[in-house]
């Protein structure tokens, strides 16, 4: 059975003709040639196929493209823009945040989904006090990336990079950087109190 | 995967009349797990029906203090919201402690407490398995791998655990599950929701098909209670449960206990309410003897499987450590009725996941 889905992918409005059995993942790397999302696993175990769907890491993996019909999904190409790096793609370029690169578009995306969560005081299970504002220590980043492997085992240099765009984040909240501008829209519209 | 059809339901009552009709026909929630099981082979439906857009994702506060989650407020959302934070902190703590935080923003309350076990045999088509195919016998009893299986209320027919850590959490906040069928609605307590295995391990939960959760509802947690949540697991993170302690202890003034509420996960086919260890704790302060009582008696019927006998000393002291806990630290924040505005700016709003 097939079905027309609309999908917004990095910037721009796609129409695409599915059989209904078609993940969202294979969608965009099959059909739309958005191939910077990657499949490790295919059963949600990795991270590897980690989007942005309407501002939130999912993984892509695990849900059909059908019922994503309208979304707007960002991958780690639709990060940043023209030749400027998103400033957690630096930071995992200025850190080393990789060796073989496959799990990188993942982790990126993940990444950005989750300083947007701890912003917006989301509360981990390494935080202490769940009723507290949290503090993205390293413990924190550990578990909030936990989501996604890497073989290559580059986790040390994932923690930095991360750590680092974490900083950036926290001291430009003015947000002039273009390279920003993806995410800004992104914020998850979660019931977390910002404070 | 066989084909099937896709539709989204625009209300509840659509949705039930959709998959009441249709014997092969299931909600699709957020699909982390029925997708899943799709590419496995293990469920083969001819139609989804999308209820994630459905209205059903509000965290609303109750009159008496109580909450009402929709169905479909996502796992990350509910750990998240300042009510859950501030009341039931072994709520968020149990949300927060499974999967991974890109699959807690799509995972659904329903489909949480719908998803089924995660025993490799189940999940293996080409395994035996009461569960998946009724009849052809249970591959888990003769083992290897029963780490992950239960030792509390198994049948010879299946000893699957629920890999739930959510419902572990709400068995212990004593919630309770709305759920709307073709014939109306009912309200299922959560101890009564999930099933043992006994004779007809592929029924994991009592709904019919054809029946949508809709809501979960929390009592207003006591004036002095504090509850948490601990889960041990086989890495530090993104692991289920080989065993996860809930807690709620409420103590009086003088220190002694007025009640406990204690639920255990990775044990069972359901969340198991340890009820002969909360007889154990009541009555007097929880010092150290009653805690060894309580201890000893929630394992008191246990029946490991070869290989999963380790799990017997894991519940007695995970369960000692985090009574210890709970009797030492401090009570949390009551249940003020919140402020009007407040609870409205606080609601969850689904639009467009
Ligand atoms: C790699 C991995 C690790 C995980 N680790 C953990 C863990 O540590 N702890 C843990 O608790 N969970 C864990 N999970 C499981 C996860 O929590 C569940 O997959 C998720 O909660 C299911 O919710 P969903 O909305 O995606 O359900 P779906 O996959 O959409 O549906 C699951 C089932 O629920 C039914 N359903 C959905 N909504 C309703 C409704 N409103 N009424 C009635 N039936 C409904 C569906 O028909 C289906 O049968 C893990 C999953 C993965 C893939
Ligand atoms: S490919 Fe999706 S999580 Fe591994
Ligand atoms: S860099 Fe190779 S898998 Fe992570």
């Amino acid at each position: 059975m097939e079905a027309d889905v609309t999908l917004r992918v990095d910037g721009t409005t796609r129409v695409v003709r599915v059989d209904t059995r078609t993940t969202l993942l294979d969608a965009l790397r099959e059909k739309l040639d958005a191939t910077a999302p990657k499949k490790g696993c295919d059963h949600g175990q990795c991270g590897a196929c980690t989007v942005l769907l309407n501002g939130r890491r999912v993984n892509a993996c695990l849900t059909f493209a059908v019922a994503q019909d309208g979304a707007e999904v960002v991958t780690a190409a639709g990060l940043g823009a023209d030749g400027a790096p998103h400033r957690v793609q630096r930071a995992f370029l200025d850190n080393d945040g990789f060796q073989c690169g496959y799990c990188t578009p993942g982790q990126v995306c993940s990444a950005v989904g989750m300083l947007e969560e701890a912003a917006a005081g989301w509360p981990s299970a390494a935080t202490g006090d769940v009723a507290a504002e949290p503090v993205l220590d390293d413990a924190e980043i550990r578990e909030r990336m936990s989501g996604n492997l890497c073989r290559c085992g580059a986790y040390v240099n994932i923690v930095a990079a991360v750590r680092e765009a974490a900083a950036d984040s926290a001291g430009n909240t003015g947000n002039t950087d273009s390279a920003d501008s993806v995410t800004s829209e992104a914020a998850p519209a979660g019931g977390a109190e910002v404070r | 995967m066989i084909p099937f059809d896709y539709q989204r339901a625009e209300d509840a009552a659509g949705a039930v009349a959709a998959v009441a009709a249709d014997p092969d026909a299931r909600f699709l929630g957020g699909g982390t797990n029925l997708v899943d099981h799709m590419k496995l082979g293990v469920a083969a439906p001819h139609r989804l029906v999308d209820v994630t857009r459905i209205g059903l994702d509000d965290v609303a506060e109750l009159p008496g203090g109580g909450v009402r989650i929709g169905a479909g407020v996502r796992n990350s959302d509910l750990a998240a919201h300042p009510l859950v934070r501030g009341r039931y902190p072994a709520l968020s703590r149990a949300l927060l402690s499974g999967a991974s935080g890109q699959l807690r923003n799509a995972a659904t309350t329903g489909g949480n407490l719908m998803q089924r076990t995660r025993c490799v045999y189940f999940e293996d088509v080409t395994t035996p398995c009461n569960k998946r195919a009724p009849g052809t016998g249970c591959s888990a009893l003769e083992g290897p791998f029963t780490r992950y299986h239960a030792i509390l209320g198994a049948s010879e027919h299946c000893a699957a655990t629920h890999p739930s850590d959510m419902a572990v959490a709400l068995n212990a906040l004593d919630a309770e599950v709305r759920v709307l069928g073709p014939g109306g609605e009912r309200t299922i307590p959560l101890d009564e929701f999930h099933r043992l295995p006994g004779d007809a391990p592929d029924r994991d939960t009592v709904l019919e098909h054809g029946e949508l959760i809709t809501a979960v509802e929390l009592p207003a947690p006591a004036g002095a209670a504090r509850s948490t949540y601990r889960k041990v697991r086989d890495r530090a993170s993104y692991a289920f449960a080989l065993v996860s302690v809930a807690a709620v202890l409420d103590l009086d003034g003088g220190g002694a206990v007025r009640d406990v509420r204690i639920a255990l996960g990775g044990v069972a086919h359901k969340p198991w309410r340890a009820r002969a260890a909360e007889d154990a704790l009541r009555g007097g302060a929880p010092g150290e003897e009653r805690i060894a009582a309580a201890a000893t008696a929630a394992v008191a019927a246990a029946r490991p499987l070869p290989g999963n006998a380790f799990k017997v000393d894991l519940v007695r002291a995970t369960l000692g450590s985090v009574l210890r806990e709970l009797a030492a630290g401090p009570a949390q924040e009551p249940a003020e009725p919140a402020d009007p505005a407040d609870s409205t700016e606080n609601a969850v709003e689904g639009e467009g996941r």
